[in-house]
């Protein structure tokens, strides 16, 4: 008898835990919910931990899921914030008109390729060229006679996305080209792979890698504050009409002097 | 009842409990991967899907034929490359080997077993990748089958070698002396008669090996360039195909489940039946093929 009795206690303290698990995934008293981008994603946690160690009552969690994730728990109401490494596509506006856009920053995507590949400079034609794979060999564009091996993101990164919307037009990235599911994958694969070619978020650069001039102007923090770097990318807050007074407090600090100042100091460029 | 009897009654129960739990998750893993993979069926086709080239989900183009492709060539790559090397391991154990020299060998293979498959896959990425690219081929990076077959032909080694040693070893030590009493020498004792008694148990062994390289997920990412393209021989030797980048039906699912929505995400649930499927039928009519040859014997 105490052996049945064991067993079944042990039975319905497992539903108890199971019922515990389920409670408290839907049952969060969070006051500000953040979803969205991977690549925002560490900015928004430090920005968070910074806001909540000086404001009571405010809990802000931060979670991933990918910009076009972001976008849309923002306009269904699952996250109060959603967060987005690129525009807000026309497409999603037409879907929910009263989406709000707060640029809390901005990131450069850098061209870059294998250090030995000695290219130094390509057009944004020459570099939609080589994306959209019209451009296979290197001596096209003024390198040596070797095939040029393409690296790119997987479908639905943000980064893939911005450099799709800023430099291929209506351009495909060609289906040959070496797939990396993130930044630092895509960094690695181009530092081991002589004559490769990639495009890397700015927080990622280092001496692994080349970066590439384009049209004359080099990836370079300063390029891109001034303007004259064409890639640049923003990275945004959505909203969906007004935040609430608790988002509103938190995107206030990200905008403001302090919250800029923790922009900066993560490598990416300030938005005033 | 007396106390025991109740004990052995509660026991029975625990245990079927434990079996029928088992039988429970791989169904409701089933029903839940199809459930989500209804809409992806039905709004691009089962055909479609299984035979398009291209997948390029930001224009609406759902084909994983490339995928089906790239994971039934890995495998056999990886078999081929793997299954010789692990029968070798498994032999030289159990009938070759001295005590001191498998006291080193045996923890060493089961070591292989325990080594997280990311550091395989960052392995293959920083020595064999480059290795790989030495082949003086036309459009070779080293991403691509051959190093994702040697890559995992390395991981599926110890799944092998140990399953068919312990097959090996499970042969009646009377056919051993059986065949020595009638003059057989080592080699022909082990071709002739301990291979053939354990052949249903090391073709368990390649089969759990099949299973264990067709799930392979994130090394195969790391190695394998995860181009949505179907394998191609780039010279006239057919084998080159194996320098060709491809992407696994897992990869498929791994690299892009983070970011998809809708349909998209639906598609790679999709991906995931296939898989599903794919391994059963594997692994059933490798249960055929084992059971036929059993009864031919007879």
């Amino acid at each position: 008898m105490k052996l049945i009795l064991k067993g079944s206690s042990l039975l319905t303290s497992a539903l108890f835990v199971l019922a515990i698990m389920g409670f408290s995934s839907s049952a969060g008293a969070a006051d500000v919910i953040v979803a969205g981008s991977t690549t925002v994603q560490p900015l928004a946690e430090l920005l968070a931990e910074s806001y909540e160690s000086f404001t009571d009552g405010v809990t802000i969690i931060v979670q991933g899921g990918g910009s076009s994730v972001g976008v849309k728990s923002a306009a269904n109401g699952t996250a109060d914030i959603g967060m987005a490494s690129r525009e807000v596509k026309n497409s999603e506006f037409e879907e929910h008109p009263g989406l709000a856009v707060h640029t809390i920053a901005r990131d450069g995507i850098a061209i870059v390729v294998h250090p030995r590949s000695g290219v130094t400079s390509l057009s944004l034609e020459q570099v939609r060229g080589i994306f959209s794979g019209e451009i296979t060999n290197w001596n096209e564009v003024g390198g040596e006679n070797t095939p040029v091996i393409v690296v790119s993101r997987e479908e639905g990164s943000g980064t893939r996305a911005a450099f799709e919307d800023m430099v291929m037009d209506d351009a495909l990235i060609c289906l040959g080209a070496i797939l990396q599911p993130s930044n630092g994958a895509v960094r690695t694969t181009v530092s081991i792979t002589p004559s490769s070619i990639a495009y890397l978020s700015f927080g990622y650069m280092d001496n692994s890698v080349a970066p590439v001039s384009i049209d004359g102007v080099s990836p370079t923090v300063a390029n891109a504050t001034g303007g004259s770097y064409p890639v640049v990318r923003p990275l945004n807050m959505i909203t969906l009409g007004q935040p609430s007074e608790a988002a509103a407090g938190w995107l206030g600090f990200i905008l403001g002097e302090d919250g800029q100042a923790i922009v900066v100091s993560e490598g990416y460029l300030p938005v005033n | 009842m007396t106390g025991k009897q109740r004990l052995e009654s509660v026991v029975k129960y625990v245990l079927m409990f434990s079996a029928l739990m088992s039988i429970l998750i791989v169904v409701m893993i089933g029903i839940f991967t199809f459930r989500e993979a209804i809409p992806a069926f039905r709004e691009i086709g089962i055909i479609k899907l299984l035979t398009g080239t291209v997948w390029r989900p930001g224009q609406g183009q759902y084909g994983i034929l490339a995928m089906i492709a790239g994971s039934g060539l890995v495998t056999l790559g990886a078999v081929v490359i793997g299954v010789p090397l692990a029968l070798g391991c498994a032999i030289f154990l159990s009938e070759i080997a001295p005590p001191a020299v498998k006291s080193i060998v045996r923890p060493s293979i089961e070591l292989l077993a325990g080594i997280p498959s990311v550091v395989y896959g960052l392995f293959g990425m920083v020595v064999i990748v480059p290795l790989v690219r030495n082949i003086d081929v036309p459009g070779n990076t080293g991403f691509g089958l051959l190093s994702a077959s040697i890559v995992l032909a390395v991981m599926i080694l110890p799944t092998i070698s140990s399953v068919s040693e312990y097959a090996i070893r499970s042969v009646p030590k009377r056919f051993r002396e059986g065949s020595f009493a009638m003059g057989a020498t080592k080699w022909e004792t082990m071709t002739k008669v301990i291979l053939p008694g354990a052949r249903s148990g090391i073709m368990s062994a390649i089969i759990l090996g099949l299973g264990r390289a067709l799930g392979e997920t994130i090394a195969m990412i790391m190695v394998i360039g995860n181009s949505v393209i179907i394998p191609f021989a780039s010279t006239d030797n057919p084998l080159s195909i194996f320098l060709s980048r491809a992407r696994t039906l897992t990869g498929n699912i791994a690299v892009e489940i983070n970011y998809a929505t809708g349909l998209h995400e639906s598609a790679l649930f999709a991906t995931g039946v296939i898989l599903f499927i794919l391994i059963m039928l594997m692994n059933s009519s490798a249960r055929m093929l084992i059971g036929r040859k059993k009864w031919e014997k007879k």
